[in-house]
């Protein structure tokens, strides 16, 4: 066992040092997402314009296309909802010292799990529909342990088997679309549609999908910081070994942080094809998990920072596509924009511009390697 | 592993391929260069895990290295029109890659993971954004036979009738080996890896001697990354490693971080996914290839579920060095 860093979980973005308090350290720690996000936009914009577009009017073509119509907030709210949910499996598993870069794999096995309850039952909607959801989130949830297990008794790196996991997951989802669970006479390897009783509703312009997420992480907010079992999550997280002198099964803890975190990834999944593509075809949300990374470290693995980090990683996904139609730049420029916010915020660079601060105390989220 | 049941399986897997090569001599050789090109970037990614962990940083972001190499390295080669620019271009790329994760590991102390991750998801997305089609390249690397040595059943066609970065990758381990285990910079890169603060009290400049570990291991990954596009597909896509970066760290532990045991565990992982590749191709197992697709991920797993506890890492890797 290692040796513990009670600084472990602050993931490199420490707060301001009280005792060196200069003019911005009174200012509280959003100031550092905000300011890592305004670089990033400025250096996405340099990249934009080298491209021969305006940046402003590229910016504006993003934002005012996402946010400006009932249809684009529609869809805004749609993107962002599985983000909520990915940045929260990230933020949970980071809380309990895990780093769980699987939650792609876990959404997709929840995204399948959940078209699968939709489609195989005829019953009240006011039974089916939490059926589905839970047996989606089930899904991940046992997606995950698969690396939870591996973790607290092998000691398995949990950082290369979720990798190896999502990788699986991938040709296994792409299998059951394709053989099993695929839709009879039909060319496409995709599910059969979900059942009516199975579809989400929509409160308005405001899909219930999006509600539950934002009340998912009302929730965690709550659970991390007031309960016995968050209390777990965190002290596991921040020093195992007084855990376990405290007599918490870190064992038992690792293996229950990374099912939750693992569910909520699968409940991501599972809205998405309950509320939004209403069947399973392999080829949609790419990526889903990396951009759970970035929002949980945006968010400073605060659940409740979690909603405006993941809206605004939904916004701009939602806009890129409009974005290539109106001006012809490659959609992947909301992906370098988004690994250049994670590095700002991640690496120590804006928060020394900030605070200037000469010994900025860094840390390990992962505590041990290999063996 | 221990040396007892590694010697048993290497020996059965001998075995095996002479039964092989007497019953269906054709195939054999096929299953076996297959399985060679398979492990070479996975031996020359394995060896920059193995350089960076021995130096006591963890170096989760070679996915990213090798996939900026491999972009840098086709594009290079397409617009110059020439395959040696384009690979010194790739090994550079993969330097400049090394280096950021030695500003963000050793210089800053970041938590390593994540400043790996960092790489990665920089990569991809950078990648994504500068690809472009149309481009191809003035032709792949040659195949070099070596006269003689090539004409030995069996090994000669398999060994020594290979392109240049698969004798390169042999090679390298081979070397790397001597390096790290013979020489003075050896001694003192694993010391920096075991138990920094004694490195540093007999004199030995431990963040700077990881910076440059970290950063030169770089060079190893962009080596591999140019492997991928300038003779194993001669193109680019995105997304091209297709998370051979990781498998290469399983390899790395699977190898006990010594450069032949992972250049021999890199061969073994070829091995199984040329067989599977090869039995599917012949029908004689129905399995979907999706299955196929999945082996070496799952092989990863299963080996890092079974090795694990019986062998160590390096003592001090993962953690930043805080003078005393």
């Amino acid at each position: 066992m290692t040796t513990t860093d009670p600084a472990r979980t602050d993931l490199g973005f420490t707060d301001p040092d009280p005792r060196r308090s200069g003019p911005l350290d009174r200012i509280p720690g959003i100031l550092l997402p905000i300011v890592s996000v305004l670089l990033a936009f400025a250096i996405g914009g340099i990249l934009i314009w080298l491209q021969g577009v305006n940046p402003f009017y590229a910016y504006w073509v993003l934002f005012s296309n996402a946010l400006g119509s009932s249809e684009g907030l529609i869809r805004v709210m749609e993107k962002s909802t599985p983000l909520i949910l990915t940045g929260l499996a990230v933020t949970v598993g980071l809380r309990a010292g895990l780093f769980n870069i699987g939650a792609q794999g876990q959404l997709l096995v929840g995204a399948v799990g959940a078209a699968w309850a939709g489609y195989a039952f005829t019953v009240p909607a006011i039974i089916h529909l939490p059926v589905a959801i839970i047996f989606g989130m089930l899904c991940g949830a046992a997606w995950a342990s698969i690396a939870g297990v591996l973790r607290a008794y092998r000691s398995v790196s949990e950082v290369i088997t979720t990798i190896m996991l999502n990788s699986i997951a991938i040709a296994l989802v792409d299998y059951l679309a394709s053989r099993p669970l695929k839709e009879p006479d039909q060319p496409l390897s995709r599910t059969p549609a979900i059942a009516e009783s199975a579809a989400l509703p929509s409160f308005g312009i405001i899909p219930s999908g999006f509600v539950l997420a934002v009340i998912v992480a009302l929730f965690f907010g709550w659970f991390l910081v007031r309960t016995t079992s968050g209390f777990r999550f965190n002290t596991v997280g921040l020093n195992p070994n007084a855990a376990r002198y405290a007599g918490i099964s870190v064992k038992g803890t690792i293996v229950l942080a990374m099912a939750v975190s693992g569910a909520l990834a699968g409940m991501g999944g599972a809205i998405e094809t309950l509320g939004v593509t209403g069947r399973f075809e392999p080829a949609f949300n790419a990526g889903l998990g990396f951009d759970g990374i970035t929002i949980a470290l945006l968010a400073r693995a605060n659940p409740i920072a979690a909603i405006p980090a993941a809206l605004l990683v939904g916004t701009l996904r939602a806009g890129a596509a409009t974005l290539q139609f109106e001006t012809g730049i490659e959609p992947e420029v909301v992906d370098v924009i988004l690994a250049i916010t994670l590095l700002l915020v991640a690496a120590p660079i804006v928060a020394r511009l900030l605070f200037r601060r000469r010994a900025m105390k860094q840390t390990t989220v992962t505590s041990r390697w290999g063996s | 592993m221990s040396a007892r049941w590694a010697y048993i399986l290497g020996g059965v897997i001998v075995a095996g391929i002479v039964v092989a090569f007497f019953m269906d001599e054709i195939r054999t050789v096929s299953v076996l260069s297959f399985s060679l090109r398979y492990a070479v970037p996975l031996i020359l990614a394995a060896m920059v895990g193995i350089i960076c962990e021995r130096s006591g940083v963890i170096n989760i972001g070679i996915e990213g290295q090798m996939l900026m190499s491999a972009f840098a390295g086709f594009f290079g080669a397409a617009i110059t029109g020439n395959l040696i620019l384009g690979t010194l271009i790739g090994i550079g790329t993969g330097m400049i890659m090394g280096g950021f994760l030695a500003v963000g590991a050793v210089t800053w102390k970041m938590d390593q993971i994540i400043a790996g991750t960092i790489i990665n998801i920089l990569a991809t997305g950078l990648t994504s954004f500068l690809y472009a089609q149309g481009y191809v390249l003035p032709g792949v690397t040659p195949t070099v036979r070596i006269p003689l040595l090539a004409d030995i059943p069996l090994v000669g066609p398999v060994l020594f009738n290979n392109g240049l970065f698969t004798y390169a990758a042999i090679i390298i381990s081979i070397v790397l080996w001597g390096l790290l285990f013979r020489t003075i910079w050896g001694l003192r890169t694993r010391s920096v890896g075991e138990k920094p603060s004694a490195a540093d009290t007999s004199g030995i400049g431990v963040q700077r001697l990881r910076f440059v570990n970290v950063t030169f291991a770089g060079g190893l990954a962009g080596l591999a990354g140019a492997y991928l596009a300038l003779e194993a597909a001669g193109t680019f896509e995105r997304g091209f490693t297709a998370g051979r970066g990781f498998t290469a760290l399983a390899i790395m532990i699977f190898g006990a971080w010594n450069p032949l045991g992972a250049m021999f565990a890199a061969i073994f992982f070829g091995l199984t996914q040329g067989v599977a590749s090869q039995l599917q191709a012949d029908e004689v197992l129905a399995i979907p290839p999706q299955f196929v697709n999945m082996l070496p991920y799952v092989l990863t797993i299963v080996l890092l579920a079974a090795v694990s506890g019986r062998i160590s890492p390096p003592a001090a890797v993962g953690k930043p060095y805080e003078k005393d």
